[in-house]
């Protein structure tokens, strides 16, 4: 048998070269931890970036694997990534190795032309003195309800301030004049729960998520859910994306991630409102998404850099992502007329914004690669208090421990709703 | 060319072919399993994956799954192929019928599954039609562990009972017409003819069968994530969380090596249960 191993290494030699092309003529090259779904990456592509002065190479990237690719771009000897979009929880990390270039002087050129928000500006100093990312989108978690579930609601009630009391008593009145569990929680592999515990339960029973993890007032919040639960659909442990039992009719009532409910609204827009979560005694915990746009150390063009940020951040730009992708803009931007489902989500997210005892529970800062194993602190204490009904000092005492040492481990300081540390891990009080 | 070489060189594809795609990735998972990143050997994954409150429950429910799944599928298949082989007409048909699922996507057979089994699902719109319900029940939740597990094994029986079925209609065919036909001479009839004759003939390949199918049932997955989400863990499920979710390769890792264990161990048990003489090999 003869192999021919030089035309083999031809031929791989050839499809490296016809690669390295493919990457030359793709001018300015974009990473992106965000609009990953197929269809939310050809809007960028085909809508969003198309009138931006350059050809755009627009590279959806694992938020698993986003870490690994930016150390190696700062690793290489020629950077190939001209500009990163990522949350601002994951361009944390890479800051944190040295990896983004300082963008106060952008700021200052970009500022003239365009008014950013004040609070995403100062998150894109990532809690130093420099600006290393420039607010991109918004985004945040909200609920939906279907409008055949309102008459149900508990007299008294407003819709856009509940209480988690109200919220047991419309699933309690729902259940009971159904005999179906309607109220809906995107609890499963696929879901967001753990944000929904960081960034709404937590916050509004405890006012804090780390250091308040374990102490009476958690305890009492834990006793409260698993009340709540057995008004919840079961289902629930394997629901994804709540747009899907919303549209189907099996829930009426969710919480989830706004781009996460959009396709139900945008599909019935007429069958759903939107609110705000519920508030409990530290008030009503909400958790704004912050994307930002950065420029990495080792950026090939600087100015081709610049040139996909200023069009990304013009307001009519910015509508544009609203429009197309269902994220809310970080600049003062005319937004025109939305389709009617859009209008909806964005009505919710004001809501929650504007909410006078909003309490702002951050993404998860400075946990690296301990990440995925914080999220699973909260939703293996779920998993063990609600489902598994152990009992609750003894389970919070148990994963207080754990939390703490990943802390620890990962040596993060408290972020906000978290009172800070200065630069110490942030401790769970026990 | 040499001829005594010529055996090596022959297999020495399938020999690279397997050091380079599973000895070495073996090799790597057993090294990000019990090294850590600085270096330094550590059982701390071992027992983080073995302190985990998902592992017993996981081992516990695949353990249950591979016990009726595997029995169920052998029976089954096994009537299956009888059952074409006295078939006069239609025989292929028949056939590619039954493997049809074998070309359906483990995860796209759970969607089609949880299509029928969900609370708004044709399974409970038929019951609805026909009066037996008046409203939706709930088949897939944590409180109906039985119907959960019920639904879990019905979609792989659906889904993996072909593999068994091709393996033993190529191990019915290869046996001789002449025994059969001798012992109806004698008069034995069906049952002692398929006791005595069919099943100790067949034994070589209900072993590849078996193997084949627990292996692969200890890897049940897609299934379970698609019918049952976080309801019912499982080995493989488990591994995949701490890799994709929790973002731990190393305890990741300490699962596959642990499925790898039990399946080795499950093997090992039916190659000395069903030892198969020389003789009948022939």
């Amino acid at each position: 048998m003869n192999f021919r191993p030089l035309t083999v290494a031809r031929a791989a030699a050839l499809a490296v070269l016809a690669a390295h092309a493919a990457l030359a003529v793709a001018q300015t090259t974009v990473v992106s931890t965000q609009l990953r779904p197929i269809e939310e990456a050809e809007k960028m592509r085909n809508v969003i970036l198309k009138g931006a002065p350059d050809a755009v190479n627009f590279v959806p990237e694992d938020p698993n694997t986003y870490l690994t690719r930016m150390k190696a771009e700062l690793g290489a000897a020629q950077g190939k990534v001209h500009v990163t979009i990522a949350l601002d929880g994951e361009l944390g990390p890479v800051n944190q190795l040295g990896g983004l270039q300082d963008l106060d002087d952008m700021v200052t050129r970009l500022g003239a032309s365009r008014s950013f928000s004040a609070a995403a500006l100062s998150l894109g100093k990532l809690g130093g003195d420099k600006q290393r990312f420039i607010p991109l989108m918004t985004n945040t978690f909200q609920m939906a309800a279907n409008k055949q579930a309102l008459r149900h609601l508990p007299a008294g009630a407003d819709i856009n301030a509940l209480t988690f009391a109200q919220l047991k008593a419309w699933a309690k009145a729902m259940k009971d004049a159904t005999g179906e569990a309607k109220l809906g929680f995107p609890a499963g592999p696929r879901g967001l729960m753990h944000r929904f515990f960081q960034g709404s339960l937590y916050p509004s029973y405890t006012g804090g998520v780390v250091r308040s993890y374990a102490n009476a007032d958690a305890a009492a919040m834990w006793a409260d859910f698993k009340d709540l639960w057995q008004y919840v659909n079961p289902r629930s442990t394997a629901y994804g994306f709540m747009e899907e039992p919303l549209k189907t009719g099996e829930v009426w009532v969710a919480f989830d991630h706004t781009a996460r409910l959009l396709p139900a609204l945008t599909d019935k827009p007429n069958d759903f409102v939107t609110f705000p979560a519920p508030a409990a005694a530290k008030g009503r915990g909400f958790m704004p998404v912050i994307v930002g746009i950065s420029v990495p150390k080792n950026s090939p063009d600087r100015a081709a850099a610049e040139r996909v940020i200023d069009h990304l951040t013009k307001p009519g730009t910015q509508a544009a992502i609203l429009r197309e992708v269902g994220f809310f803009p970080v600049v003062k931007a005319d937004l025109g007329q939305l389709s009617p489902g859009v209008q909806l989500a964005a009505d919710g997210m004001n809501k929650v914004f504007a909410a006078r005892d909003g309490v702002a529970s951050l993404l998860p800062a400075g946990l690296g690669a301990k990440n995925g194993e914080f999220n699973k602190v909260f939703i293996d204490t779920f998993q063990r208090i609600v489902l598994r009904n152990e009992d609750i000092k003894a389970v919070l005492a148990e994963q207080g421990k754990v939390l703490d040492q990943l802390m620890k481990d990962a040596n993060a300081p408290c972020w906000a709703p978290d009172a800070g540390s200065g630069s110490a891990p942030c401790p769970v009080a026990q | 060319m040499n001829t005594d070489r010529l055996p090596y060189l022959l297999i020495a594809p399938s020999v690279a072919f397997l050091a380079l795609l599973f000895l070495w990735p073996l090799a790597e998972t057993v090294l990000v399993a019990f090294v850590t990143p600085q270096g330094v050997p550590t059982t701390e994954y071992l027992r983080k994956m073995a302190g985990d409150l998902n592992f017993g429950v996981a081992l516990r429910n695949t353990l249950i799954l591979v016990a009726i799944i595997v029995p169920l599928q052998v029976s089954i298949a096994l009537g299956l192929a009888m059952l074409l082989g006295k078939l006069e007409r239609g025989r292929m048909a028949h056939l590619y019928a039954w493997t049809l699922p074998l070309g359906v996507s483990d995860l796209a057979a759970g969607i089609v599954w949880l299509a029928i089994f969900t609370d708004r699902g044709y399974l409970n719109s038929l019951l609805q039609a026909l009066g037996v319900l008046d409203r939706p029940t709930a088949w897939l939740s944590i409180h109906t562990p039985i119907a959960l597990f019920a639904c879990v094994i019905v979609a792989e029986i659906w889904r993996a009972t072909a593999i068994v079925l091709v393996i033993l209609v190529a191990g019915v065919q290869l046996i001789p017409k002449e025994y059969t036909e001798a012992a109806e001479v004698f008069g034995a009839g069906p049952w002692t003819r398929f006791v005595k004759i069919t099943l100790p003939l067949l034994k070589p390949s209900l072993q590849s069968a078996l193997i084949l199918r627990t292996v692969l049932a200890f890897e049940v997955f897609a299934v379970v994530y698609a019918l049952a989400g976080r309801d019912l863990p499982v080995l493989v499920g488990e591994a995949y969380n701490w890799q994709v979710q929790y973002q731990n390769t190393h305890v990741a890792s300490a699962y596959a090596l642990f499925i790898l264990l039990v399946s080795i161990g499950s093997t090992l048990v039916y190659l000395r249960v069903l030892r198969v003489r020389r003789e009948t090999l022939a």
